[in-house]
């Protein structure tokens, strides 16, 4: 432990603006499809038009016949792909159609005009096969997945039929949440350029050296061989966390044409193509005595994936987290249908799962007479209940206490005026705190600048400026000498930014190599004109931490309206209180919180992507028919924190922050709408019919 | 393919283009002109990011045909400010945070000052009490009824609101 002088240097939990601000607010920051290539060709890509079968045939002469169209690609002619573990990505390998929206075929032509025009002329036969699109909890194709997101799909601790059975108390419920997709407002796009046998894509990816590694063994070629480049990336949520099929196009296109080329999903292709939050069906059994105290604690989830790869929402995992109860048993069931492949999305899990475990506790609270603030702190627990390991900070209790002290729980009145009825509800949040290896450099310059380089990305969550906070408090030297590169795969490796992993990951990285800069160069005299360069590794550390349970908590309190007789809903306030570790940059993490909160409304009461059995086809394929919310649906959200000083976790302390947001919202605005109406919703989204009926 | 010759004013400079009729002006600026400040989030009139000021009124521009635009005086991100001297609205939104991931910041931009002219000339909402106030009532519920046409995914609304309500005088 070191002793700060009092002149040290401290911007980590400053208040700092947003490094890329104003580049952002000057349209200069430059996304994938953005740079500038000359003589680039365009690809745009044709959907099946059914959702199980195989083609029969492909006659894109029309198209070829178009002035400007350079070739069209499809699963005749097109170039063979080598191996993945994701057959999402072998497009143009085969016949069979897998969904309804699968891209089957892309005419790459010198305008994009050209393109998608020429493509309304390629005709295609198919040999359609029944399909069966529906999610149901007892699926007879269900199975229990081998893992779910990397965890185990069951959990089972005590015996919880015995314990049931003699609860004093028990809730056993059915809820289920909506299919839902992530919708960045940059539609995924990709821009290939090929010199040589060297690739460089430009690209709308949250994890480069994934996406290299991915395209390098498709295309044959040495990881080396290839360079990703995400300098900026217009929002993921998860679904730009591995690459997508437009990637694999423009890189195929541009070898065959010989030009740059490159392909952004339109709008509607998004929604077959960029993943989404499958359907889930879930169940929840609790058993309490009279005072609230659990004593079984039971979650099964069912939820969907494709034919082609294997994605399990893991929405129980959490549950294993949350209160004592010492007999406790979650598991999951997976459906392969013929739908397109989910995949991770904000809070994945954690979002849907709990919505079903934060009203299941709700109406505990109901059933018990315990308030709902009183019930959750009165299960709280010291040891993860699942492991017995110990937490290195836990801090739900202070969350709830605080959350209820901003909000004025112990004051709110239900009140009815005008035909409004106003109600409040409750709900906790969780978020695991991971963390992988990473790598970082930094170079000192002769002039007193230090260049931090390493392969992370800033999606929108402001790692620019954390890091750049956490190597100027390392190397001890202002902000305007430290220069932060980012985005490319020809700087050291990085994980990439999800899980709420990035900053905590990264900026362990950067710690760890701002310490070995100090260190080098408080016994150097003359920085060479090349400069001085470290490069660190956090893999041994990272192996080397205790085993205790890590975790980010929170409280979410809600106030919301239903008007009597259109069942419309509001939410008038929404207050969430996190306890995520050391907070970098105060400002940047608000945002964050206050996304994902807001995120959480629009989970609530909006979004739902509409599956027609029929065509066997997501249909609200556009942004006028899937909502997520607007600027007019989002009232006053308020974010603050309980400061958490952890160093088991990392040695910054950051536990992230961008997940946890959106967990527990729903059921904290559902469990409102219980308060103002009476009426409990176990579906998402809310739904105004959910709410007449008197 | 049936081409046009076209003479408009973006950013106060005269630009004279062939453009394909099928071009809408959001691809006249992006691909053509090479100014990326303005984004294409939907192509469709959706989502907004494409915003720009068509002879001072905010416009989708993925839903105006470039050939449509003769003579025509365009406003776009890059028209706005610099880096170096923000206009008025841009450093609003950096002061408050009102941007994440960037992507659907330049329309933001452009929409909320093509909409505070709006209120200006007493252009009422869905939700204005009064259809003939001059210039029109501007609270919080005005803005975010006045800003739904401009979608954020990373939901940076609150902030959005906040920066908007700075620059109402």
């Amino acid at each position: 432990m070191s002793i700060q002088a009092p002149e040290r240097l401290s911007f980590i939990g400053r208040d700092i603006e947003r490094v890329d601000a104003r580049l952002k607010v000057t349209g200069r920051a430059t996304y994938a499809y953005e740079y500038p290539a000359e003589h680039v060709a365009y690809a745009y890509g044709i959907g099946a038009a059914v959702a199980r079968g195989r083609i029969t045939g492909i006659d894109s002469s029309a198209a070829q016949g178009v002035e400007g169209v350079i070739a069209v690609l499809d699963h005749t002619g097109a170039p063979r792909l080598g191996e993945t573990n994701n057959r999402e990505l072998l497009v143009f390998q085969s016949d069979r159609v897998s969904y309804r929206g699968q891209l089957i075929a892309a005419v790459i032509a010198e305008s994009f005009e050209t393109a998608r025009d020429a493509s309304q002329l390629v005709s295609v036969s198919y040999e359609q096969d029944e399909h069966d699109v529906v999610l149901t909890e007892d699926h007879p194709a269900s199975f229990r997945p081998e893992h779910v997101a990397y965890r185990v799909p069951e959990v089972s601790v005590g015996d919880v039929e015995t314990a049931l059975a003699q609860a004093e108390i028990t809730v056993d419920q059915a809820y289920a949440t909506a299919a839902a997709h992530h919708m960045a407002l940059e539609p995924h796009a990709s821009l290939a350029i090929w010199e040589e046998d060297q690739l460089t894509v430009f690209e709308s990816s949250q994890y480069a050296y994934e996406a290299r590694d991915v395209i390098a063994k498709l295309f044959a070629l040495g990881p080396e061989q290839v360079r990703v480049i995400n300098g900026y990336v217009g929002g993921g949520f998860g679904s730009k966390g591995s690459p997508r099929p437009q990637m694999v196009i423009a890189a195929m296109a541009s070898r065959v044409v010989g030009r740059p080329v490159k392909m952004a999903l339109t709008r509607q292709q998004m929604f077959p193509v960029s993943g989404y939050r499958g359907p889930t069906v879930q169940r929840v059994r609790l058993g309490a005595n009279r005072d609230g105290e659990l004593t079984a604690f039971e979650h099964r989830a069912a939820a969907q994936t494709s034919r082609l790869h294997d994605f399990a929402e893991p929405c129980t995992t959490g549950t294993r987290t949350m209160y004592a109860a010492a007999n406790r048993f979650d598991t999951h069931r997976l459906t392969r249908l013929d739908v397109p492949t989910p995949s991770f999305c904000r809070g994945p899990g954690e979002a849907p799962g709990f919505f079903a475990v934060e009203s299941a506790l709700d109406e505990l609270a109901i059933a018990s007479g315990v308030d709902p603030v009183e019930l959750r702190i009165r299960n709280d627990t010291t040891r993860d209940p699942s492991t017995g390991h110990e937490y290195s900070t836990r801090n739900l209790v202070a969350c709830l206490e605080e959350g209820a002290r901003i909000y004025g729980w112990s004051r709110r009145r239900n009140q009815e005026a005008e035909g409004w009825r106003t109600g409040h509800g409750v709900a906790s949040s969780m978020y695991p705190t991971y963390q992988m290896p990473s790598r970082a450099a930094i170079v000192a310059y002769p002039d007193g600048t230090f260049a931090v380089r390493l392969a992370a990305v800033d999606i929108g969550t402001g790692s620019r400026t954390a890091l750049l906070q956490i190597a100027a408090e390392q190397l001890q030297v202002p902000l305007a000498r430290v220069n932060v590169e980012i985005g490319d795969t020809s700087l050291p490796y990085a994980v990439g930014a999800f899980a709420s992993l990035g900053t905590a990951s990264w900026g362990h990285a950067v710690h760890l190599a701002g310490r070995e800069m100090r260190q080098l160069l408080e016994g150097t005299d003359t920085i060479p004109p090349e400069g001085l360069r470290v490069e660190v590794d956090t893999a041994e550390e990272i192996q080397a931490r205790p085993a205790k349970a890590n975790a980010a908590f929170g409280a979410q309190f809600a106030q919301v309206s239903v008007r009597r007789h259109t069942g419309e809903v509001r939410v008038d306030r929404l207050v969430g209180v996190f306890a995520a570790g050391r907070i970098v940059n105060p400002r940047t993490t608000r945002s964050q919180l206050i996304g994902g909160m807001t995120w959480g409304i629009s989970m609530a009461l909006l979004e739902e992507t509409a599956l027609d059995p029929n065509l066997g086809e997501y249909v609200t394929s556009d942004l006028a028919s899937f909502h997520f919310a607007s600027c007019a649906d989002i009232p006053r959200i308020e974010a603050s924190w309980i400061e958490e000083d952890d160093a088991d976790i990392n040695p910054v302390g950051v536990k992230g922050v961008g997940e946890i947001g959106i967990v527990g919202t729903a059921a904290a605005i559902a469990n409102a709408v219980f308060d103002a109406t009476g009426v409990r919703v176990r579906s998402l989204p809310v739904r105004l019919d959910d709410l007449l009926g008197d | 393919m049936i081409e046009h010759e076209l003479s408009l004013y973006i950013n106060d400079r005269l630009h004279q283009v062939v453009v394909d009729s099928r071009r809408t002006l959001l691809d006249l600026l992006r691909e053509q002109l090479r100014l990326t400040g303005t984004k294409k989030g939907c192509d469709h009139g959706q989502c907004g990011a494409c915003t720009v000021l068509l002879d001072g009124t905010r416009v989708n521009s993925c839903l105006v045909l470039a050939v449509t635009c003769e003579g025509a005086h365009v406003t776009t991100v890059e028209g706005l400010g610099t880096a170096d001297a923000l206009d008025p609205m841009q450093e609003a939104f950096v002061q408050h945070d009102a941007l994440q991931c960037g992507y659907c910041t330049p329309g933001q931009i452009c929409s909320a000052i093509g909409m505070l002219d709006e209120v200006r000339r007493g252009v009422p909402s869905h939700v204005s009490s009064s259809l003939e106030a001059v210039p029109a009532v501007l609270d919080e519920r005005e803005i975010r009824e006045r800003m739904s046409g401009n979608l954020c995914r990373c939901g940076a609304y609150v902030n959005i609101v906040d920066a908007i309500l700075s620059q109402v005088g």
